[in-house]
């Protein structure tokens, strides 16, 4: 599975890219090899405020669908509207185009929290 | 979940050496995808596809009076059976609920297999079986399930690779037809059979000839781009075709007229099990449908326990929903409140507090070009 070194990672498999006070966030190529067949994205609402582990995007394969959830409290910037069209972006290029939402955060300290890629790399086996 | 708990086909090994995802269903550890649910539903659709079905029941009634019996337990009729036919059909309760949907083939005079669902195969043993003690007649009922494996080989180019499996010498069963063949020493139940919608057969040997055969189907299928195919492509290739899941769209408490399979009940026999029900409800008519839908426009799959709703008014939740491989939008069955809206007419669907237009359609919601 590939685990780029210079992201962060959540328990639930979602990909955190600092880039300042802002996150880009996506799932993992676990994830997505998990879901398989991603068939639709909910994109989180543009300017909406989520808390840290609130649920702020769903994507679905065609087996199921599996909540996406907030790494940090901060405010959506920018959503990834290319995936209504083409949701198998996540499983193509789970951490380029299929990248789902930015985020900016309120708090950076919170980011401190998640794991680095060895720790999730052993976390997944 | 524990894996412990869940039972393992003959074919546990082959599943996990060809990397399958393992779900339970059942009570048992099935393959719900080897490679993607796209992928094998594309492969069944357009060539062939293979999928373990060892999981399935397989009950043997035996006797002289078998069929006259059989013909009180069951809502089709086993008297229009010849030997090598089988036919749908329904294993009722008193009030007319759903105990299982199965297949029955006389092959013998006097010998039935009821290809039973997996999860219900001890229910409906002992229903059988506590039947079997009032009637006369000495009908022999046997659960034979553990000894049997089976194999569902379906898609277009199932008939090439009979032909390469069992040679040309005896044709294949025509449809709803079983007979036996061998490949090599193994003697095999050919059924020409399915729950995909496609040409296809279903197949049943003794367990222990399963990774052979398996193995040998997968091998000579290679030629047509053979595909096993999991839990997942035999969901969405069903439901395309508005085929019901047991435990899902069928169950003790909806009957075979709600759910639309009256063809399958024969109530001009005199007696079976849940006839009296059947008769009133045909009478008075039904307090429910299920009804095979489709999304309009872009939403999310539709799945079950979904609500639906009818000029604003909730009129029952979905019993089956996905989005479909071959169509690409969302299809589904609810179960709605008569008088169930007809074809064409728009309904709507409660996902996460939105709802998303829908329409009613015909069955099946797939059609071949």
């Amino acid at each position: 599975m590939n685990v780029p070194d210079d992201l962060l990672y959540t328990e639930s498999h979602e990909w955190v890219r600092r880039e300042g006070d802002k996150i880009r966030v996506g799932i993992t190529d676990h994830a997505q090899a998990e879901l398989t067949d991603v068939v639709y994205v909910e994109l989180p609402k543009m300017g909406a405020s989520y808390e840290a582990g609130g649920t702020i995007a769903v994507v679905e394969s065609v087996k199921a669908a599996s909540d996406i959830y907030a790494p940090a409290k901060g405010t959506v910037l920018e959503v990834n509207k290319a995936l209504e069209s083409n949701p198998a972006l996540i499983n193509t290029d789970p951490y380029g185009e299929g990248w789902i939402y930015v985020l900016k955060v309120d708090d950076t300290e919170q980011l401190k929290a998640l794991k680095d890629a060895a720790a999730y790399r052993s976390s997944i086996g | 979940m524990s894996d412990a708990a869940e039972k393992r086909t003959p074919l546990y090994d082959e599943h996990v050496r060809l990397g399958a995802k393992l779900i339970p269903f059942g009570g048992w550890l099935m393959p719900v995808q080897y490679s993607s649910i796209m992928d094998e539903h594309q492969a069944v659709r357009k060539s062939v596809g293979v999928f373990d079905i060892s999981h399935m029941g397989e009950l043997v009634a035996t006797g002289p009076r078998a069929s006259e019996w059989l013909n009180t337990m069951l809502t089709n009729n086993t008297e229009k059976l010849e030997v090598g036919a089988g036919q749908y059909t329904f294993l009722l309760n008193d009030a007319a609920g759903i105990i299982d949907d199965l297949i029955v083939y006389r092959i013998e005079d006097e010998k039935f297999l009821l290809v039973v669902n997996a999860s219900r195969i001890e229910d409906d043993f002992a229903w059988l079986r506590a039947h079997l003690s009032v009637s006369a007649g000495g009908v022999q009922l046997a659960d034979q399930s553990a000894q049997y494996a089976g194999l569902a080989i379906q898609g277009p180019r199932v008939g090439e690779l009979f032909q390469m499996l069992f040679g040309s010498e005896k044709p294949m069963p025509t449809r709803n037809r079983i007979a036996a063949f061998d490949l090599g020493e193994t003697s095999i139940w050919v059924a020409r059979t399915g729950y995909t919608g496609e040409d296809g057969i279903e197949v049943f040997f003794a367990a222990q000839d399963a990774p052979r055969v398996w193995r040998e189907v997968l091998e000579k299928g290679k030629s047509l781009g053979i595909r096993p195919c999991g839990l997942g492509a035999r969901d969405t290739l069903r439901l395309e075709m508005c085929y019901p899941l047991n435990g899902s769209d069928l169950s003790p408490e909806r009957n075979p007229l709600e759910a639309g399979l009256g063809f399958f009940v024969d109530l001009t026999k005199p007696n079976f099990t849940g006839r009296e029900k059947l008769q009133r409800e045909k009478e008075e008519g039904l307090s429910r449908r299920l009804v095979p839908f489709r999304m309009k426009g872009k939403s999310p799959p539709p799945r079950p326990h979904y609500r639906v709703f009818r000029a604003g008014a909730d009129a029952g939740e979905l019993t089956s929903g996905t989005l479909s491989p071959s169509l690409n939008y969302g299809i589904g069955m609810a179960y709605l409140t008569t008088p169930a809206p007809q074809p064409g007419e728009e309904i709507e669907i409660e996902i996460r507090g939105q709802k998303f237009p829908a329409v009613v359609e015909k069955k099946p919601l797939y059609k071949k070009s």
